[in-house]
């Protein structure tokens, strides 16, 4: 089990899924996962080893890492990613519902199982607004866990056993902070893929209603 | 999701490439990440545990590592390859959206639609002309600029391409002016050279197939205008056939109104 099941998964979306939806699940698999597995886990690999307080007091260190990073920066971003890929999964059941219906009762119930109306719709318009959402809660839970998106390069620590008010270095905070800043920027620009996907659907969806309505009036 | 997953999407575009952009694609795969996978993570692999630096001072170490390294070598590299890469998906996407009209052409059964079955569609190649010419260059235009950008970028940030042996680092909380040491400087200069020289390649390569494609629509062009040239008889003939048709259609028109009002 590992990305590369999320990706399979994934890859099943695609054909149910508006144009926008395919550059969505691009930007997904090269800008953030491709990234957090060859470039960004690495980074933060040896993190805990490389955390040095200027203290010899056994604890001390384990004790300031844990209240500064209750959960690693990294950790949180691959929660992000399969949070937010989730969402899109609903839409795949649901086809799958729906060949399966067709299959019991052995007649042709739907124009085409993976035609987006109809609830199909709905459950797309859920799925974009619930990947929405995962993006702005993991976006505010960052910024509200590590005051910002900086990684400072010295953090002062006074929990117990630390005697005193506690000098701890952070490893590599210059290169955390380029790609946390990477991790924010994908994200935006994931939501901005959301938001203009579930505004042409929703566009889409009231021109078709006042066509049909116009065609019955002039019927 | 790894580096063969980019390797399957990006294969598929492979297909529909000219000859210079196969060779390419050959270059970034054998010899940029391919080299980055096996050898280069490797040498980076230890670079903060084996940085040393000639003092005690707890945290010494971590600041000036931070300094002088703001991010990795191969944390660089990763971005440029994803980077360079990511034009050629411009590429497929149009490929897949052509493939996609075609298919639903084939199922409304229009007549236009020359193909057999929906297989033959998945397997046609395209060529490179009409929109997807326009696609195709500026996917490797942006490619160019990738690479340049992150050829300046390390330029830039290293002092050039060579890794010194030594750095004297006096940022706070070290005392004084320490000695720090990293670690393989010589193969990390041998590679870096390496990457830098199949980077300088892969942009001419790029340069190379932006001309011939330059090249190829120019003669295209000329080859259409004297065409034109030399069988203006013919076009005349087509116009000639269309005029009269127009007229009979707009007669048969007028004729069905005339009818219609009486």
């Amino acid at each position: 089990m590992s990305w590369g099941f999320l990706r399979h998964l994934l890859s099943g979306v695609n054909k149910y899924s508006t144009g926008i939806g395919r550059i969505w699940v691009a930007v997904l698999f090269v800008f953030r996962l491709l990234v957090y597995v060859v470039a960004a886990e690495n980074i933060w690999k040896y993190e805990h080893d490389e955390f040095e307080c200027n203290i010899q007091q056994p604890g001390c260190e384990n004790v300031c890492f844990d209240h500064f990073f209750p959960v690693s920066h990294i950790r949180l971003w691959a929660l992000q990613l399969i949070m937010v890929s989730t969402p899109s999964l609903l839409v795949v059941f649901h086809v799958a519902y729906r060949e399966n219906r067709e299959k019991r009762h052995n007649q042709k119930l739907y124009k085409s199982p993976g035609e987006i109306d109809g609830g199909l719709l709905c459950t797309y318009l859920i799925s974009l607004i619930l990947k929405t959402g995962f993006e702005i809660v993991f976006l505010v839970l960052f910024y509200k866990l590590y005051n910002g998106f900086k990684v400072p390069h010295l953090v002062k620590c006074d929990v117990r056993p630390c005697p005193n008010t506690v000098d701890c270095y952070i490893s590599k905070p210059t290169e955390k902070m380029i790609f946390l800043y990477f991790l924010v920027a994908t994200s935006c620009l994931c939501v901005v893929l959301n938001l203009g996907e579930l505004s042409y659907l929703i566009f889409k969806y009231c021109i078709k209603c006042y066509l049909k309505k116009y065609i019955k009036k002039h019927q | 999701m790894d580096w063969g997953a980019l390797h399957t999407v990006l294969g598929g575009v492979n297909k529909h490439s000219t000859s210079i952009g196969k060779i390419w694609l050959t270059v970034l795969f054998i010899f940029r990440i391919m080299i980055l996978v096996v050898a280069a993570e490797k040498v980076w692999g230890d670079e903060q545990d084996d940085f040393i630096c000639n003092t005690l001072q707890p945290g010494c170490k971590n600041v000036c590592y931070d300094h002088f390294f703001p991010i990795s070598h191969i944390r660089l590299w990763a971005l440029q390859l994803i980077f360079v890469s990511t034009p050629a998906l411009l590429v497929a996407m149009h490929v897949a959206y052509r493939r996609h009209e075609k298919k639903r052409q084939f199922r409304k059964g229009d007549q236009k639609c020359e193909y057999k079955d929906i297989e033959e569609i998945r397997k046609q190649r395209f060529h490179i002309e009409g929109s997807l010419w326009w696609t195709y260059t500026s996917s490797i235009f942006f490619r160019l600029v990738f690479e340049a950008v992150f050829m300046y970028a390390f330029y830039f940030m290293y002092d050039g391409f060579r890794m010194p042996r030594l750095m004297k680092c006096s940022a706070w909380p070290c005392p004084n002016t320490v000695d720090c040491f990293v670690s393989r400087p010589t193969e990390k200069t041998v590679f870096t050279i390496f990457m830098i020289a199949v980077s300088s390649i892969c942009i001419l390569l790029n340069v190379a197939e932006l001309c011939y494609l330059l090249a190829k629509f120019f003669l295209r062009r000329s080859k259409k205008a004297g065409h034109q040239k030399h069988h203006p008889n013919h076009e005349n003939k087509e116009e000639t056939k269309q005029n009269e048709m127009n007229e009979l259609i707009s007669d048969s028109c007028q004729n069905t109104v005339i009818g219609f009002t009486s």
